[in-house]
């Protein structure tokens, strides 16, 4: 039983990344979305958060990622995937959980 | 009331996840119309603001980063920027766009608007205020 988890919000916003990363499980996805992007640039205290995440799959979406000028700034491992990548991702998961 | 007041505004909120960004900007180029001294201050998520390369094709709104270029021909030449925010995000000066303005006392040079503290100068520029506007 694979979840997909969505974060929308900065990690130094608030602790919705945080709480994500505690609740996730073998086999599911973590997708960084709108201000949620700032987790995956490297260097950041956020990138070694994701870094302890072992065996789940952490994406962030590329609109995200480009509108705020993070495209060359990514953490190693997190994958960046299109509008239609999200689409799948929903597909592939037995359900989504929204860390808003 | 031709007294000269400065104002800081000062900004913490990352670019296209809220509306507070582009609101700051905007009165901030309205504000320096009426001739007052102007500084601004990104800590925090603000120094999101600052990163340079938006693409917001994809995304579908306005891209308003050349807004902020545009600050310099308002002579608006303090803009302060949080060396512990930087570093806490991964990020450097080198990361940040490149903001100027032409110094009337010095032949109008042009010269970096940028100009980063530390936590504690930063302390200092708020309490020197007359004025604080927060976004």
């Amino acid at each position: 039983m694979a979840l997909l988890h969505t974060v929308n919000k900065s990690p130094y916003q608030c602790n919705t990344l945080e709480s994500c990363l505690e609740h996730v499980g073998e086999g599911d996805v973590v997708l960084l979305i709108e201000d949620g992007v700032y987790a995956a640039v490297k260097g950041g205290k956020a990138a070694e958060m994701i870094a302890r995440a072992q065996g789940v799959k952490i994406c962030a979406l590329s609109a995200d990622v480009k509108a705020r000028g993070l495209a060359d700034k990514l953490v190693d491992g997190v994958e960046v995937v299109d509008y239609g990548g999200f689409v799948d991702l929903v597909t592939e998961t037995d359900k989504t959980q929204a860390w808003l | 009331m031709s007294e000269v007041k400065n104002f800081l505004y000062v900004n913490r909120k990352a670019p296209h996840g809220t509306i507070y960004a582009l609101e700051s900007l905007e009165v901030v180029l309205i504000g320096a119309a009426f001739e007052q001294d102007v500084a601004l201050a990104f800590l925090d998520d603000g120094v999101f603001q600052l990163v340079k390369g938006w693409d917001t094709s994809e995304l579908g709104v306005k891209n308003f980063q050349p807004a902020y270029t545009a600050l310099g021909d308002y002579d608006i030449s303090k803009i302060y920027v949080e060396r512990e925010s930087l570093e806490e995000r991964g990020l450097s000066e080198d990361d940040l766009l490149e903001l100027t303005y032409e110094d009337e006392d010095d032949d109008w040079a042009e010269k970096s608007s940028i100009r980063i503290v530390s936590r504690e100068e930063m302390a200092q520029i708020m309490r020197d205020a007359d004025v604080i506007l927060s976004f």
